[in-house]
């Protein structure tokens, strides 16, 4: 079997028999990446740094000094994780050759990790686009399916693990960001609660919103990866001082007596039939193994993409307007002083979707219209957040599915926003809550295509969320299958 | 509009203080003032992509500080929010403040204008980051110009005054007053060169006699007091002119120039005035802490005007002495360190002021290699009769010039007042053997010439020996 | 929510300006027409009664952040600047600033 499409922690055990070292683990990805060039995952490889980087991990190993069980895994990062000496540009024009002078904490931390960086990943422009189309430089392609779009915005990330060219990685979930690409290429994804892990080093969308998660392979690589991220980070004001429980620990306990919540409002007409029959057989699967399906309902979930579209835009358009060809980035200067400067700049440096939502955002903030667009959506939001409160009164996990439909033909949704904006219609209401939710595999379409579940939790509770995602993938093969053999 | 109308002014001041912390508001560089451009710096306060703010602890104990001295309600939550708006030195594109729900409102701050005590309101005080500098070299940057971040993200507080100010003379006072406090709080060094401390001026004028307030200008830039009058009385001028003229005063910010002695309008900042507050998402709200505020009261020192009336009515100054010692939060400190030392305040007092403070022309007393306590040691040598009032100036140039200790000066250049008989009596013995004929005029009843003759023995003895004591034995041998 | 018409183009051009962006004579059109859906589509949030109803601005409860007032290492000239588009002496280089 290619090593490539190994698990990581399939990929841990070997390393630690000393079957295959890091070198090899690192060139088997290098090869596949060259194989699926194509599917533009990666923006950037760094193959003389992963190959060092595995070489130390081997050593480490060799002295009997491995760090745990991802020491030695080649991964990879989408471009919006600032590393330092490495391009970073979150797949944006304005960033074009800029080198990060700083890690960021996940990324610090997976480096004290021992995994191996190949390079960074594909992603729609700062995070803005649900389909890895909206990139500055060129679109994703899902490896099951080249015709069609991966999801964004960590459309990369999502190739990179589903292809085999890393065995995981890092995305961010502004709005369904890990969980919808996820979904829409067959690996498992995670958005943790808001503030569990640290936003340092990490290029903000919208801040009260974003939040670093794994994608991997299978469950258990996602509950290694969220171990070695999650914690307090003194350098985010916003990063959670609650305990970090042990994922690994509980992973395998199912879901025996576990109330298991159905919201109705995410079981609509016109969703795709295969999709809501693949989720209604994962419902059926947990009452099999001893879980209770509990009725519940969010009756708020109608307003979340409006809610989100105003909040988040309305914080990007603050949170981007440093890339102002001052201080780092692309300039574009026609030399008539400096209001031509950052206009110039700016238009030219930024991609349609990225300057429509900056033109919503400043719209939403701007005299006149701030209570009406803005304060208006902060307290919907507060309503979206009491939904699941309520919910979660009478549930301890709720089920969904990630999408409502198997991934769509790349140029199908470019032409309309709105359209685009509705593909994260299940997503969004969890950030705008903070709640954590993982996506996992839960069938294929009859075209092959692979449908995604969430599993949506408590705050702070992602212990449960990935024991129940495990029991689930324990009784299946969705997350063994592999797009490239 | 008849042209003999007289115009009453209408002010309100903005002060921008600088919180005196060693490291910025929101990261951990330092706030050292003058270092080489862009060495104070790092990736959160250039505003690097992925960066995120972590709040200055000493910061918020600052402000508070400054709330409690300015008798405000110190608000147990307050919020941070983005003031969006584009330019240079400015790196993330928003200044983190504070707006709808500042740490501090509803205050008031005392001043003396012409002998009469009045107050102004003060309606809130919100602490802010700084931005950085752009830079203007012609040498370095030619035609163009460059920014320098190392004040980027220096905590500052914003205090804002009530309309209550209506002359450039009262606004002088209310900064002077206002610097004074918040030196003696330590919240911050007052220094207006470096711009530790600077304010805005919103300057309206009305009909003297009428209620409402005319079209106000905001003034911006003026970092001394006399440009706090100056300033002043130039808007005050221009807009009644410009009413008088038939003319209507426009909102709008404008910039003092010094040199010109002039304001101008800033048309760069009026087009963006829509700056697009909202919370910021990167800070939870500054909640204090249960009796935080009353720990920080607990540490608050004491404030001018108590220290005023404790020098008059419990050490006994007069009040014009008072009043100097009090000026400066610096100097009393100092004379109060001295009081430590060795309680004589009267002497203590003279020797601050007509000693200490005029040889420093005009320089603060941190300056000097000595602190307080040498001061009291000193006059505690005179009082217990080490040295004679004349060594002990001779002592302080010699502190002046390189710092140390008054008793081991006097120890080390053998200045120890000569109390001996057994020492002091050759030299009496000598001067009154040389001097025969200021002896007989003594004795014939002009008993004026001993101080003659205690002037020669002390000069024989280079001021060692004790005057009185000389006094007592030329008056014994001379049979007096 | 705003009883107002639709944003138009010089809205449009005006929110642009506001945020720095040069927009050309197409893309303002595509603007105009892409944020006028979008608004009509947000107007949707007007059907709530959220007069009583708090506003969210941190979605999970955090408490306050202190650091203590301790210098850190600044992080060095070179590696702060090195990515600057255009450097003057030690400085940012932008084009000269009149006040």
């Amino acid at each position: 079997m290619d090593l490539a499409n190994l698990s990581a922690h399939e990929l841990a055990d070997q390393l630690k028999s000393g079957k295959v070292s890091s070198v090899e683990a690192t060139s088997a990805c290098l090869q596949r990446l060259e194989k699926t060039a194509g599917l533009g995952a990666y923006l950037h490889v760094d193959a003389n740094g992963a190959k060092k980087q595995a070489a130390e991990a081997d050593a480490r190993r060799a002295k009997k000094q491995s760090a745990g069980p991802l020491d030695g895994v080649p991964i990879a990062l989408k471009d919006i994780f600032l590393t330092e000496g490495l391009p970073t540009t979150c797949a944006s024009r304005i960033l074009e050759g800029f080198v990060a002078p700083y890690d960021g904490t996940a990324v610090r931390k997976l480096k004290e990790a021992g995994t191996v960086l190949l390079g960074k990943l594909n992603m729609d422009e700062f995070a803005m686009g649900s389909s890895n189309e909206h990139s500055g430089y060129l679109p994703a392609k899902n490896p099951w399916d080249a015709t069609r779009v991966p999801g964004g915005s960590s459309g990369g990330s999502a190739v990179a693990v589903a292809a085999g060219s890393c065995f995981a990685t890092l995305g961010t979930d502004t709005g369904g960001s890990i969980r919808q690409p996820a979904a829409l290429t067959g690996i498992v994804g995670l958005k943790p609660t808001y503030g569990r892990v640290s936003r340092y080093g990490v290029i903000a969308f919208a801040s009260s919103l974003d939040q670093v998660g794994p994608m991997t392979k299978d469950v258990t690589d996602c509950a290694n990866m969220l171990q070695a991220i999650a914690g307090h980070d003194p350098r985010d004001s916003t990063s959670s001082t609650e305990k970090v429980p042990s994922y690994t620990e509980t992973l395998e306990k199912g879901v025996q007596g576990l109330k298991v919540g159905v919201p109705k409002e995410y079981f609509i007409d016109g969703m795709d039939p295969e999709v809501r029959a693949s989720v209604d057989a994962a419902l059926e699967s947990y009452k099999k193994l001893g879980a209770t399906l509990v009725d519940v309902s969010l009756p708020h979930t109608d307003y979340g993409i409006a809610v989100y579209y105003l909040v988040a835009t309305a914080e990007a358009s603050s949170n981007l307007a440093r890339f102002d060809g001052v201080r780092y980035g692309k300039r574009v200067d026609p030399g008539k002083g400096l209001l031509d400067m950052y206009l110039e700049t700016r238009g030219k440096g930024f991609g349609p979707e990225v300057k429509r939502r900056i033109m919503l955002g400043t719209y939403a903030l701007s005299a006149g219209y701030y209570d009406a667009y803005y304060v208006k959506a902060q307290k919907v939001r507060t309503l979206v957040a009491q939904d699941f409160k309520e919910a979660f009164a009478k549930c301890d996990v709720i089920v969904t599915p990630t999408t409502p439909t198997p991934a769509f033909k790349l140029g199908e949704n470019t032409g309309d926003p709105i359209k685009m904006y509705l593909a994260d219609v299940f997503t969004v209401a969890v950030n705008l809550a903070g709640l954590p939710g993982l996506s996992l595999p839960c069938g294929f379409s009859k075209s092959g295509l692979p449908i995604g579940m969430q599993v949506l939790g408590r705050p702070f509770d992602e212990a449960t969320i990935l024991r129940t995602a495990r029991a689930f993938e324990r009784e299946h093969d969705f997350s063994a299958r592999r797009a490239i053999s | 509009m008849s042209n003999d109308i007289e115009f009453e002014p209408v002010i309100g001041l903005e002060v921008h203080a600088q919180l005196s912390t060693k490291t910025k508001l929101f990261c951990g560089c330092s706030t050292a003032f003058g270092a080489p451009p862009n060495t104070n710096v790092c990736e959160v306060c250039t505003g690097m992509p992925g960066v995120l703010p972590v709040l200055n602890a000493q910061a918020v104990e600052l402000a508070v500080r400054a709330g409690l001295g300015l008798h405000c309600t110190v608000h147990e939550r307050s919020q941070w929010s983005r003031k969006n708006y584009f330019y240079p030195d400015l790196p993330k594109g928003y200044q983190i403040s504070q707006y709808d729900k500042p740490i501090c409102t509803g205050g008031k701050l005392d001043i003396e204008v012409d002998g009469q005590t009045m107050t102004v309101g003060i309606t809130r005080i919100h602490m802010e980051e700084d931005a950085g500098k752009n830079v203007h070299d012609d040498l370095v940057a030619g035609a163009r110009s460059y920014v320098d971040f190392n004040r980027s993200s220096v905590p500052l507080i914003e205090i804002v005054s009530e309309p209550d100010i209506r002359s450039s003379a009262q606004a002088a006072a209310y900064m002077k007053a206002m610097r004074q406090l918040l030196r003696y709080l330590g919240v911050c060094d007052g220094n207006m060169e470096e711009g530790s401390l600077r304010c805005d001026a919103n300057v309206s004028v009305r009909p003297k006699g009428t209620e409402k307030f005319g079209t106000r200008a905001e003034i911006k830039n003026i970092n001394s007091f006399r440009f706090v009058q100056q300033a002043i009385d130039y808007e005050i001028e221009r807009q009644s002119e410009l009413i008088r003229a038939g003319g209507k005063v426009v909102q709008e910010t404008r910039l003092w120039d010094s040199q010109a002695k002039s304001t101008r309008s800033m048309r760069s900042k009026e087009e963006a005035h829509d700056y697009r507050y909202f919370p910021e998402p990167d800070l939870p709200d500054l909640v204090l802490r249960d009796g935080f505020v009353a720990e920080v009261g607990k540490r608050l020192p004491e404030l001018p005007s108590d220290k005023l009336t404790r020098y008059t009515s419990k050490l006994g100054l007069s009040p014009y002495d008072a009043k100097i010692l009090t000026e400066d939060a610096e100097v009393a400190a100092f004379f109060d360190a001295a009081l430590a030392t060795h309680k004589n305040t009267k002497s203590i007092a003279n020797w601050v002021i007509n000693e200490v403070l005029r040889e420093l022309k005009g320089n603060s007393v941190e300056s000097l290699k000595f602190k307080g306590d040498a001061i009291g040691e000193l006059v505690k040598l005179i009082d217990d009769s080490t040295i004679s009032g004349k060594i002990a100036k001779d002592v302080l140039v010699e502190l002046m010039a390189h710092g140390g200790s008054p008793r081991a000066i006097v120890d080390s250049k053998g200045w120890v007042q000569v109390t001996d008989t057994g020492a002091i009596e050759p030299i009496v013995d000598q001067v009154l053997a040389a001097n025969a004929e200021s002896v007989e005029k003594y004795k014939a009843g002009k008993t004026n010439v001993i101080g003659f003759l205690v002037g020669l023995v002390m000069k024989e003895s280079k001021g060692k020996a004790n005057p009185a004591m000389v006094n007592e034995l030329l008056k014994k041998k001379m049979g007096g | 929510m705003s009883k107002e018409a639709p944003i138009d183009r010089a809205a449009v051009l005006h929110v642009a300006k506001l945020a720095r962006l040069t927009v050309s004579d197409a893309e303002a059109d595509a603007l105009t027409r892409d944020m006028q859906s979008i608004l009509a589509y947000v107007k949707k949030l007007d059907e709530l009664d959220v007069a009583k109803v708090p506003a969210t601005s941190h979605a999970v409860h955090l408490e306050t952040l202190l650091r203590p007032d301790e210098p850190r290492p600044c992080m060095p000239l070179e590696k702060v600047i090195a990515n600057s588009p255009e450097r003057i002496g030690d400085g940012f280089g932008v084009p000269k600033i009149i006040e």
